[in-house]
């Protein structure tokens, strides 16, 4: 499954730009190491002159501390792996990158805000916890399906057989819009979710990883949300044509299956992974605005990308790989480097990844799914 | 294909009622969401004709003419017999202003019983008094029923009524919607040549037109519209059918004036036009190095900021007593040297690693390093150097010797402005037509043929970058010398796409087109912090600008002002289709520009 057509490039006029990526690549890595080492060092010994070199002032992490990191990465990453669901399916059946899909997150993120306000004005959030909690996923799979569906609909369908950019530069202009629709209907403030039963968010204490209740609940969900996609794309019929429907379009109409209606189930599919996304963003964080979905959607594209885009497995593998370097390789790598304010560098830390994974391996670590002419 | 047609009906009633039903569902929608996100309310304050109707009115009373007339269009397949439109479509338009009109009422019904305030913020009384026209519910759903169906009716006969009735009563109600809406401009621009008394006379104390100005201005444009039907038409088909000498000739006259127009034009400008029309040379400034990259080369570049902020800082830094770790107060044209080797380097720095990336994952990439870049300027890590989240302050006009350049005297930042999108134009128009511009048109067109045509593609895309970049950056300079300050949130991603737009809604691989799209989005709507001649679509700007960029991919991806190469690449499909009706397959390959006028029809039918 080797990818990237532009392989065929002939050799030699190209070589500055080669050296110059093969540069950056071994300069990254350099510093990458350099990073660990020193990290590893200083675990070692505080005061070796090496892990002082750069950054005097580090003083290295504790077991709990890097726990406490790791579940956080776990969990956030999870999270994106969800919303990367949608992505890479999208771009696994249609051959583009559906840059709405964000908001589609938001969305379901903001049912769940909007739904659970009103079921802790009326007592219903602290009576019956686990029942609002059922209802508000329920609502924002709805909603979250809906608007995914509507999407494809209305903006991606009349362009399935143009170039590859215009429906890219749609589906921007499509976020564009719904973040801004939601701005005007719901106003600018944060709209923070009610508070958690105790029950749920206090800690707990799980193979020696102290780990917050909700952050655990959203590891689960995002755990079985993942076990009944699998079943739905690998033991159901649908999930059968789906697959067809990604290997070519026109044989797979050919061999009887409705590949509009399959296409629908997709982006309905992963409408419904991005609204589960939403509500565990919002039980996570608490909080939620009109520009949730951004950065979240871009990073989970970078997921899918990172797992292998069209991969599944990938893509939450992905996810989750991205999730735990961002909360961790700030501290672990940035810090001994002598980098002050590391954690505002979250960000910028998992678009590196992106480059990184790009640069070293276009097809993602677990090999991309694609059909033939996608690849090109 | 012929089995596609959908039978046509002869008579009012059989109609395709679930059509109906679903255009009808669509306009309520739009009304219901227009409301909601709060629009009429907050227009409401500008009045169009005084006392009479204000903006906010005419933003809710425009939508059912437009899904009326939507729903009313048939599709005209190209050698098919068409049929022809009459007292079925009038039915489709009513009623579909009729169902809009009626969700309209239930939405004043759910407002008047129930109290959504706390999500919906716009759920609001005075939503409800708007709507109302403050005379009590009955009265209000009547009345909105009943011009939502005229409306709806009226958008529909926009297809029935002969051509020259639509075309001047369309000329008179949008220019008078023009006139009203760009009062302040008229103003200023009546104040500087002396015609205040003109002004006046039309204009209402508290804004907007006066109801016996409206009626006279009204007639007069109607009487002169008819005048010259076809006219304009006509010498704009003559010009587009000029070849070599005469049209190089026609072009440079329209040149003349418009360069004289940029320069005479500003003086009789008052300190908000000036401003205005600066911002407008800003953006364009962007847009056209932006339409290089994504115009001609085809790399969709979203990190575009990046290099704006890159000119920016560099600015500050080099000419800023305040740059808080390395200030050498530098003159600004020296500065400007550096501005270009920064731009270029980092041009190169985020060019080198995309090239070879797909399209899409560019896209991606350069979204990312937009950000990258902007989180560093903000960081503590580079905040001893940039000054973080403070920025850098205090940064000088631009010092020529006989005058300075900076943000007060908006004239001359407007002068500043013209001076270096001349530079860019020139440069993209020479660049278009040279090899370095067909390489880029080529590889747009199919990357791998480029290639085996000899095309060395990486150091052209590396080209494309950089001159972009370069764009960019100065844009970035003269902002940083405008505002005198330079933060990292002047440089959000936000900036990126609002150019996208503008090089989409424009024209892409277009100057002309570009030119129209940043006046018109940029002047009138406003960019992402400096307002435009609507200053009440502030809040709104946003919206439209996504939902304007979503239209134009799906109806006409070529922009306003489309380039005839890329017209004939987005569309030639249905040229081959149209060609193949027409039983002459060698029209497929003429180098014609009537693709302009295929654009409309197709992509419907299903």
């Amino acid at each position: 499954m080797t990818t990237h057509a532009v392989s065929t490039k002939s050799a030699k006029r190209l070589v500055s730009v080669d050296r110059f990526l093969t540069f950056i690549r071994v300069f990254l890595v350099t510093m990458i190491i350099i990073g660990l080492l020193a990290f590893i060092w200083q675990q070692f010994d505080a005061d070796n002159p090496f892990a002082r070199w750069r950054n005097p002032g580090a003083r290295g992490l504790t077991g709990d501390q890097f726990k406490g990191l790791l579940i956080s990465g776990l969990s956030q990453g999870s999270m994106y792996g969800l919303i990367a669901l949608g992505y890479s399916m999208v771009y696994g059946v249609l051959g583009f990158i559906n840059f709405a899909h964000g908001e589609v997150f938001m969305i379901g993120a903001m049912t769940g805000f909007v739904a659970s306000e009103k079921f802790n004005a009326n007592g219903m959030w602290e009576s019956n916890f686990l029942l609002c909690l059922a209802l508000i996923v329920l609502m924002a799979i709805f909603f979250s399906t809906s608007l995914a569906v509507l999407m494809e609909r209305v903006a991606y369908r009349p362009l399935r057989n143009s170039p590859r950019l215009i429906p890219l530069i749609t589906s921007i202009g499509v976020s564009f819009f719904i973040q801004n629709l939601v701005l005007g209907l719901f106003g600018p403030s944060t709209k923070s979710y009610p508070r958690l039963p105790e029950w749920l968010s206090k800690q707990r204490s799980i193979l020696t990883f102290e780990i917050a209740g909700t952050r655990l609940l959203v590891l689960v969900v995002a755990a079985a949300s993942m076990g009944v996609l699998w079943y739905i794309v690998e033991r159901t019929k649908t999930g059968k044509a789906m697959r067809a429907v990604a290997e070519d379009k026109e044989i797979a109409s050919l061999m009887g299956i409705d590949v509009n209606r399959t296409i629908v189930t997709t982006f309905a599919v992963g409408g419904a992974m991005a609204g589960v996304g939403g509500i565990l963003w919002g039980l996570m964080f608490r909080s939620v605005t009109h520009m949730t979905g951004f950065l979240p959607g871009v990073k989970a594209f970078t997921a899918a990308v990172v797992g292998g885009i069209g991969n599944l497995g990938g893509a939450m593998a992905g996810g989750i790989s991205l999730g735990s370097a961002e909360s961790i390789a700030p501290l672990l790598i940035l810090e001994p480097l002598g980098v002050p304010g590391v954690s505002q560098l979250k960000d910028a830390v998992a678009f590196t990844v992106l480059v990184l994974v790009l640069l070293f391996k276009p097809s993602g670590l677990f090999g991309e799914r694609l059909s033939a002419e996608e690849r090109a | 294909m012929s089995a596609l047609v959908a039978p046509m009906p002869s008579s009012a009633i059989d109609q395709d009622w679930g059509k109906v039903l679903r255009w009808g569902l669509i306009c309520g929608g739009a009304l219901i969401a227009l409301c909601l996100v709060g629009m009429p309310v907050e227009l409401d304050r500008r009045e169009i004709i005084e006392r009479y109707l204000s903006l906010g009115y005419v933003s809710v009373l425009l939508i059912p003419i437009l899904i009326g007339r939507i729903a009313a269009t048939q599709v005209v397949l190209e050698g098919f017999e068409s049929r022809k439109q009459g007292l079925y479509d009038l039915v489709t338009g009513l009623i579909v202003g009729l169902l809009g009109g009626g969700c309209l009422s239930l939405l004043m019904l759910a407002l008047d019983s129930w109290n959504l305030r706390d999500p919906l913020v716009n759920w609001s009384p005075k939503l409800f008094r708007f709507l109302t026209y403050e005379n009590g519910m009955g009265f209000g759903a009547g009345a909105w029923i009943v011009t939502c169906g005229a409306l709806g009716l009226a958008g529909a006969s926009l297809h029935v009524v002969p051509a020259i009735v639509r075309r001047s009563t369309g000329t008179v109600v949008l220019s008078l919607l023009a006139l009203s809406v760009l009062e302040g401009a008229v103003d200023d621009l009546s104040e500087g040549f002396g015609l205040d008394w003109l002004t006046d006379l039309m204009y209402a104390k508290k804004g907007g037109l006066t109801l016996t100005s409206t009626i006279v201005v009204g007639a007069v444009i109607a009487v002169v519209s008819v005048l010259t039907s076809g006219r304009v038409k006509a010498v704009t088909n003559r010009y587009r059918d000029m070849q070599g000498a005469e049209r190089q000739k026609a072009s440079m006259i329209l040149f003349a004036v418009v360069a004289v127009l940029c320069i005479v034009l500003p003086m009789f400008l008052g300190k908000i036009m000036n401003e205005l029309l600066a911002n407008v040379g800003l953006f364009l400034l962007l847009a056209l190095g932006l339409n290089i990259v994504v115009g001609l080369a085809g790399l969709l570049d979203l990190g575009y900021v990046a290099f704006f902020a890159v000119g920016g800082y560099t600015t500050a830094v080099l000419t800023s007593p305040n740059s808080p770790f390395f200030a050498p107060e530098l003159h600004f044209g020296i500065a400007l040297i550096f501005v270009v080797i920064f731009a270029t380097i980092v041009g190169l720095l985020i060019g080198a690693p995309v090239i070879r990336m797909r399209g899409d994952y560019l896209a991606i990439v350069t979204l990312g390093f937009g950000e990258i870049i902007r989180l560093l300027f903000m960081s503590d890590w580079l905040g001893p150097y940039f000054g973080g989240a403070q920025g850098i302050t205090n940064v000088p006009g631009v010092d020529l010797g006989f005058a300075t350049v900076k943000g007060t005297d908006p004239r001359s930042v407007f002068y500043l402005v013209l001076f270096f999108c001349v530079i860019a134009i020139y440069i993209s128009w020479r660049l278009q037509a040279s090899r370095l511009g067909r390489a880029w048109m080529a590889i747009r067109e199919d990357e791998q043929v480029a290639e085996a045509m000899g095309i060395n593609t990486v150091s052209a895309k590396l080209m494309a970058f950089v001159v972009g970049a370069v764009l960019a950056a100065f844009s970035g300079a003269v902002l940083a010398a405008k505002v005198g300050s330079v933060f990292p949130t002047s440089f959000m991603i936000l900036i990126s796409i609002i150019i996208l737009v503008v090089v989409i809604v424009g024209g892409m691989g277009n100057i002309a087109g570009v030119m129209v799209g940043s006046f018109v989005l940029i002047g009138v709507l406003g960019g992402p912090k400096q307002p435009g001649l609507l200053q009440e679509f502030q809040n709104f700007k946003l919206l439209i600008y996504g939902m304007l960029l979503v239209f134009m991919m799906l109806k006409r991806p070529e922009g306003l002002v489309p380039s005839a190469r890329r017209s004939r690449e987005l569309h030639q499909e249905e040229f081959l289709q149209d060609a193949w009706l027409k039983g002459d397959k060698s029209d497929a390959d003429d180098e014609d520009e009537d693709a302009v006028n295929v654009g409309d029809g197709g992509g419907e039918e299903e």
